[in-house]
């Protein structure tokens, strides 16, 4: 009888073993949770909290039971955050569909049409993807000043519509679309043009959402370029402003009015990632990256 | 006979010493002779009341996929078993019970005397070989075979020199010894398949499993690879379940196979004998090339009818309807035969001639007959009459598909 | 063919336009103005050709500052943030309830501004004289001395640098480690597990070789991307990095370009040359590593 015990001690063990290692890795996945939630906690925690009762805790409250709207109207009214918000979607819809239509055209001419020189260029193209941008913000910089664009939306949208590593990621999707479509189009009479239009986008459009997505994302973040090339405020994108806020914001310094703010400017994101949330993940493991 | 639980390190030092004395006898083409009288430990398999549920995907849908449903069964020692169904039988879901992979929602599987429902994987010493292989792809041929003896602690623990015999050990029972240095990607499917049982068979399991094991080779490598199976199965007597939807493959290396449909178990026996005597119409109709001929029949005062023809005397059954299975085989050409049939072709294969008709009371769309090819002249105009064997045909509940067991 | 030949360089007009005009021409540009000695960006003349604007950053104290800010924060953040990573992949690929849960929460940084939200852990992090802020509570509580980490001494500055920048790249990093995680065969698990293969070998002999491409990606990139750190270092104390002994290489730049003491692209040129052939340094070495190391 005695290897039954034996038997029975290895399954409890085995048991044992595989329960406390689930706790603790649940546990382990909660904290890293926290961390990243609390952040958004606070700042949605702090934004409800009055001026005065704000600045009255020296030891700062978890919780608040007399949430208040008041930050939220400062945020509208003492900065031009609306104005700030504006901007960035008129900044970020422009970019967005220059930056789809070029990117767009230069695929299909590399994954579908003949000239000469094309595996030249292209190789050309994909060299270009190692290129930090920080090398080029430099020239750009002068040449829009020069140009007399600083302060304009055309100087912020020119230099942010090009992506090299987007054309190479159409590119390799339009290229999988079998050619008897095209041949098929073809014979029909149908004009480059119509195919592209007709058959390819519609055939690629999980892809094209990715990029514009990812584009939206990169576009509603960006914050160097557009540093660079505005000082008014009447130009700012919605990093600038916060950075305006903090600095020079309200007059004094209003963190809740502040964190009011930040979650005016983060809840579109969210709200675009909550709704898109399996396409964003997908696309960013495929193209994205930060960091 | 020894079983397992008494001890394990006793039994890997009787398979040690087995091996060396085996080594003698190493046969000029390399293979190892295992004799049959000398100590083989094997294991005897009982399965009891099995079953295993899964929650159901769709979770308003309510109940359960029963994948195993009620399975009992004794395998005996140091035989090769075929576990037999279409697909999603649960054929695969009872491999992975006997591995520990998942366990059983009730039911217990013993090996030997020891009740090993609930113990894990590892304990159990199984060897399992995948239907993809699971070949490490970083690691050599060489890497992969001893990675299961890397796993042992403790005094069970060999040294590396031992780790490398018993490697070249089982890595020549297979035939890949000259492979022991590449990668699995340079490796053809069917040295991948050699590379996957030896890494199985080098921990000397009590128990070999093999899922699907030549789904993935080429025709003419799976008649090979079948035949290898049954070579290192009877050199090693390591007791063997293999699982395949392949009737021929499983008929044609098997000691015993267990037909399986949607969870239950249908039949267990020899292959011949279960062909000879299927239990139900389910099992008649998956076991044979060409399958088995089905129509709807009656019986009515001593005698089969199949439309209106009378085709075989029948006794022990009251009149009823009933569903008629005929074997290619069963028939037999004859001028006044019984039983009549629309031809539609001969089909000319060398020794047999397979004659395609067709019937207004057939399940299926055409019948096959085999006949022998020298009677092949004996067939004109567009009727052909047969005579029909008793022992090939068979008799089933119309509704519930239960043989009717009938002197026929 | 000729016609299909005008067709094509049509299709490529645009982004040849703005490529060339924004970007091969600059990196070209670049070049020259590193080169170019005493530039003056209101005459745009320069008075002579030379290395004279290397010297001189090599031998600005605060390009030396940012250059040190940089690779202390890429040599903490970048190991670190691969290894929590991987870390809490293997545990959400682990797991079956709560998974996808998990995983969204996971990924909200990646979609924040980052600005903004810096915003939220300066607030966290300061100490100032009206409170002395959340975390502060935190050490308190176990014991610890409050510390102003936004305007206090280095080391507490550089460590909620670390923790930022941590916090923002982990989504990416998290999600490309799954994915790569959940993309090796199961079989394999199964047949380790057959064989009794223990936890820490399946890690070490199974898991890390199936992800080592992904793995090395994630540290190519990652080092890459930490060498451009700027924006968190703004978000956390301002656009005066140069005061607050937090710059970084980009930020010295961006600076010598624009800003408080800006207007000398030639110096920002010198700067943004050094920092690519760092990068490019650090790069191959990363390269050469991963050839040993990657299985594939």
């Amino acid at each position: 009888m005695k290897k039954r015990t034996d038997f029975e001690k290895i399954e409890r063990t085995a048991d044992v073993r595989k329960k406390v290692l689930t706790s603790v890795t649940y546990v382990l996945l909660g904290l890293w949770g926290i961390m990243v939630l609390f952040p958004f906690y606070w700042m949605l925690l702090t934004s409800v909290k009055s001026y005065g009762a704000y600045n009255a805790e020296y030891i700062p409250k978890l919780f608040t039971l007399t949430p208040t709207l008041e930050n939220y109207i400062s945020a509208f009214t003492e900065v031009p955050l609306l104005d700030y918000f504006v901007n960035t979607v008129i900044f970020t819809v422009i970019t967005t569909a220059l930056m789809l239509i070029v990117t767009v055209f230069a695929a299909f001419a590399f994954a579908r049409l003949q000239f000469r020189g094309k595996d030249l260029l292209f190789t050309l193209f994909l060299a270009l993807m190692m290129i930090p941008s920080e090398l080029v913000v430099i020239t750009n910089y002068v040449t829009v000043t020069n140009l007399e664009l600083r302060n304009t939306f055309a100087g912020l949208i020119l230099p942010s519509v090009t992506s090299v590593f987007y054309i190479y990621l159409l590119k390799e999707n339009f290229s999988q679309v079998p050619n008897e479509l095209y041949y098929a189009a073809k014979v029909d009479g149908t004009s480059d043009l119509k195919y592209l239009f007709k058959v390819l986008i519609p055939i690629t459009k999980p892809t094209i959402i990715t990029v514009t997505i990812l584009k939206v994302i990169e576009c509603w973040n960006s914050y160097v370029w557009p540093r660079l090339v505005t000082d008014e405020q009447s130009h700012f994108l919605v990093s600038n402003g916060i950075q305006a806020i903090r600095e020079s914001g309200f007059g004094r310094e209003n963190i809740p009015a502040m964190m009011a703010a930040v979650v005016v400017i983060s809840v579109p994101l969210i709200a675009l990632f909550l709704i898109f949330r399996k396409k964003i993940m997908e696309g960013v493991s495929r193209g994205g990256t930060k960091g | 006979m020894r079983d397992f639980g008494v001890n394990s390190e006793i039994w890997v030092e009787i398979q040690r010493k087995n091996n060396y004395n085996n080594k003698k006898e190493i046969a000029p083409g390399g293979f190892v002779n295992v004799k049959k009288e000398t100590v083989m430990i094997r294991m005897k398999v009982v399965l009891s009341n099995l079953t295993k549920k899964f929650p159901n995907r769709d979770k308003k849908a309510g109940a359960d996929v029963v994948a195993v449903n009620g399975f009992s069964f004794e395998i005996p020692d140091g035989k090769l078993v075929g576990l037999l169904g279409p697909s999603g039988c649960g054929k695969s879901t009872t491999l992975h019970l006997l591995s520990g992979l998942q366990k059983p929602t009730s039911g217990k599987i013993y090996f030997g005397d020891d009740d090993v429902t609930n113990l894990p994987p590892e304990h159990r010493g199984v060897g399992l070989v995948f239907q993809n292989y699971a070949l490490y792809p970083h690691l050599t041929v060489m890497q992969n075979i001893v990675f299961p003896l890397e796993n042992q602690k403790g005094k069970d623990r060999l040294t590396k020199e031992q780790m490398r015999e018993k490697a070249y050990e089982a890595a020549k029972l297979v035939q890949i010894e000259e492979l022991m240095e590449r990668k699995p990607s340079e490796l053809s499917g069917g040295q991948q398949q050699r590379v996957a049982i030896a890494r199985a068979l080098v921990k000397m399991p009590k128990i070999l499993l093999l899922d699907e094991p030549l789904s993935n080779l080429d025709a003419r490598l799976r008649l090979q690879t079948r035949e290898e199976i049954r070579r290192i199965q009877r050199e090693t007597g390591i007791t063997t379940v293999f699982v395949t939807h392949d009737q021929e493959e499983a008929m044609s290396i098997s000691d015993l196979i267990i037909v399986m449909k949607e969870g239950v178990v249908q039949q267990i026996g020899e292959p011949q004998s279960v062909y000879d005597d299927p239990s139900n119409l389910f099992v008649a109709k998956f076991l044979g090339t060409p399958p088995i001929n089905v129509f709807e029949g009656t019986v009515r005062g001593g005698k089969l009818y199949i439309g209106e023809e009378a085709v075989l005397e029948v006794t022990g059954i009251s009149d009823r309807d009933v569903a008629v299975a005929i074997r290619p085989e069963g028939f037999v050409l004859a001028e006044t035969g019984a039983f009549r049939l629309d031809l539609t072709r001969v089909e000319v294969m060398g020794r047999d001639v397979s004659v395609v008709s067709t019937h207004p009371f057939s399940e299926n769309e055409t019948i096959r007959s085999i006949i022998r090819a020298e009677n092949m002249s004996e067939i004109r105009g567009t009727t052909v009459r047969f005579d029909l064997i008793p022992q090939k045909v068979f008799v089933f509940d119309k509704e519930t598909g239960a043989r009717i067991r009938t002197d026929l | 063919m000729e016609e299909k030949n005008y067709k094509a360089w049509l299709y490529l007009l645009p982004a040849l336009l703005f490529l060339g005009a924004f970007m091969v021409y600059p990196l070209i540009d670049v070049f020259i103005y590193s080169l170019e000695e005493g530039y003056n960006f209101a005459s745009q003349s320069f008075s002579g050709i030379g290395t004279y604007n290397y010297s001189y950053i090599l031998h600005d104290t605060f390009f030396l500052q940012a250059v040190k800010n940089t690779f202390i924060l890429v040599f903490i953040t970048v190991p670190l943030s691969t290894g929590i990573a991987l870390l809490i992949s293997l545990g959400l690929n682990s797991i079956k309830k709560l998974r996808e849960l998990f995983q969204t929460v996971y990924f909200l940084p990646y979609v924040t501004n980052t600005l903004a939200v810096g915003l939220v852990f300066m607030i966290l992090f300061q100490k100032t004289p009206y409170s002395d802020g959340f975390v502060n509570l935190i050490i308190q509580f176990f014991g610890g001395e409050a510390i102003d980490f936004i305007d206090g001494p280095y080391w507490a500055k550089m460590f909620v640098l670390c923790f930022y920048t941590i916090w923002v790249v982990m989504p990416f990093k998290i999600l490309i480690l799954t994915s790569a995680l959940a993309s090796v065969n199961g079989d394999y698990y199964k047949a380790a597990k057959v064989d009794g293969t223990s936890r820490f070998r399946i890690f070490t002999k199974i898991t890390l070789p199936m992800i080592s491409p992904s793995l090395f990606y994630l540290v190519i990139t990652g080092f890459i991307g930490a060498f451009k750190a700027y924006s968190d270092a703004v978000a956390l104390f301002g656009t005066d990095l140069n005061a607050a002994e937090m710059n970084t290489i980009v930020g010295y730049v961006y600076d010598m370009l624009y800003g408080d003491s800006g207007g000398y692209p030639s110096y920002a040129s010198a700067a943004a040359i050094v920092l690519f052939a760092i990068v490019l340094t650090i790069t191959v070495i990363n390269l050469m590593v991963s050839k040993k190391h990657v299985h594939y």
